[in-house]
């Protein structure tokens, strides 16, 4: 399999690859010299390095030379999340994909769902497995502050905001249920693998 | 030994060195934002170099010791009510130090000998303001737990710096998405004005917008300190210390590790502009 490696700084290569967390887990078995952290996301990994110890060429070969192992995920228990859908982009998501504001509650709260990656904040877990129709765009210019619990989509995933910070996403609702909690071992509710379920509640 | 925060200042905030290696949980680095004026802080009272000490922005801070004391305060040029920047300064029993306005730069680095002694959260004593982990940023009344003073005595009576630049340049090398961009060497010839939009998470530009080659949406990857991130609206976010892990719009290029506290000190209205690094 092919992998393209694009420069990060110089501390970091991002590998593009179409199997992100098989390649994260060859990689790590191997850990090669220098190799600080393994950032996986949806479609690449981020390996940083330690600049003193290698460089970005002698790395390179090394990645280019990975070949990703077979990553069954296993399973990491379904959590429901009950959602208030009364979010600012509703009617925008209506609008754009031509349903109606029921419809878009229908089918974002009949969906399953998969942890598939974290990352942007703590506790903030790209869901995979949305309806394609919901496929919408990120707004054009984020938003400075979104509050926690909203419960927004953006490309093919859904995402509980786990605090309150800046984002992009269109936000459909909010949930009571705290997706991040430091005082929780582990802190983060959904793991990748954790198949999630939204059911739409009254206000 | 406590510290009393008497008045917190425009914004101020613990800090040390960072949680770094919790990226793929969604938590980033923070820490103080110019390392090597926190560094300098710390070296100054005798702490170990990543002892958490507090991030001024902007001035402001007024503190009271309950008993003798060393501090020592760096980065932004910022008015003193005792002693001055960049050496220890002995505060006695009900002594304060107050901050004024920064009149250059922006954030000031208040160490402690003893160092701020409140919990560690994964490992680390910095206020993430994204993520919102570690203490929360300071308040007026708050007593500030100081950790026993080091073995270690202070060796240094001042550390002359530098004037910060009137006109920063801040180096970069290639990012990862520097081909979705029509003309990416437009941000080396563009001038920017730091936007008063900009904060620890990043920060934000004015100038004319880049135009994209690409208008297609980015999947969501890991993004790495000095990350300048390019929204549609075309004025890039360059991400700081609380910067978020992953992001979903293109990096064009990256901001040099050793410039980030540089980047630290601008202060909104201020020009600057971005240099290939050689």
């Amino acid at each position: 399999m092919t992998v393209r490696l694009l420069p990060c700084g110089r501390r970091g290569v991002l590998v593009e690859t179409g199997d992100v967390l098989g390649y994260q887990a060859a990689l790590a078995e191997l850990a090669p010299d220098g190799v600080e952290e393994l950032v996986p996301a949806a479609r690449t990994l981020l390996v940083r390095f330690d600049p003193s110890v290698t460089d970005a060429g002698r790395l390179g070969a090394v990645l280019r030379a990975v070949s990703p192992v077979d990553s069954a995920t296993a399973d990491a228990g379904e959590v429901v999340l009950p959602v208030v859908y009364d979010g600012e982009d509703l009617a925008e998501v209506a609008a754009e994909t031509g349903l109606s504001v029921d419809s878009v509650i229908a089918r974002h709260s009949g969906g399953s769902y998969v942890s598939a990656f974290c990352g942007f904040a703590p506790g903030f877990a790209y869901l995979s497995g949305s309806d394609p129709v919901l496929h919408v765009a990120r707004r054009s210019s984020p938003r400075t502050r979104i509050p926690p619990g909203s419960v927004a989509i953006a490309g093919e995933y859904s995402a509980v905001y786990p605090s309150a910070s800046p984002g992009g996403w269109r936000l459909l609702g909010r949930t009571t249920v705290p997706v991040w909690d430091v005082e929780r071992d582990p802190p983060n509710l959904l793991p990748p693998g954790t198949r999630v379920r939204f059911t739409a509640v009254p206000s | 030994m406590k510290l009393e925060v008497v008045r917190p200042g425009f914004a101020t905030t613990v800090q040390d060195l960072g949680r770094p290696g919790h990226a793929a949980l969604g938590v980033g680095r923070s820490g103080a934002a110019d390392r090597s004026s926190f560094r300098l802080a710390n070296r100054l009272v005798g702490n170990p170099s990543g002892a958490a000490a507090l991030e001024v922005t902007l001035g402001g801070l007024v503190l009271r010791a309950s008993a003798v004391t060393t501090v020592a305060v760096t980065g932004a040029a910022c008015p003193l009510s005792k002693g001055g920047p960049n050496g220890p300064i002995t505060l006695w029993p009900g002594e304060k130090l107050a901050l004024g306005t920064a009149v250059s730069g922006l954030r000031c680095y208040v160490a402690v000998r003893g160092g701020i002694d409140v919990p560690p959260v994964l490992g680390s004593r910095a206020t993430d303001t994204l993520g919102k982990l570690g203490p929360p940023p300071l308040a007026a009344g708050m007593l500030l737990p100081i950790g026993p003073a080091p073995q270690a005595f202070p060796v240094v009576d001042l550390a002359p710096r530098a004037a910060l630049p009137a006109s920063p340049v801040l180096r970069v090398t290639p990012g990862p998405r520097r081909d979705w961009f029509a003309a990416p060497d437009d941000l080396l010839s563009t001038v920017y004005t730091v936007s008063p939009d900009s904060d620890r998470v990043g920060i934000r530009f004015t100038g004319p917008p880049l135009s994209r080659a690409r208008h297609d949406e980015l999947p969501s990857e890991a993004c790495v300190p000095g990350s300048l991130q390019v929204p549609p609206s075309g004025r890039p976010i360059l991400f700081h210390a609380d910067h978020p892990t992953t992001g979903g719009y293109p990096v064009l290029a990256v901001v040099e590790e050793e410039d980030l506290d540089l980047a630290a000190q601008l202060r909104p209205g201020q020009t600057v502009r971005f240099r290939r690094a050689s």
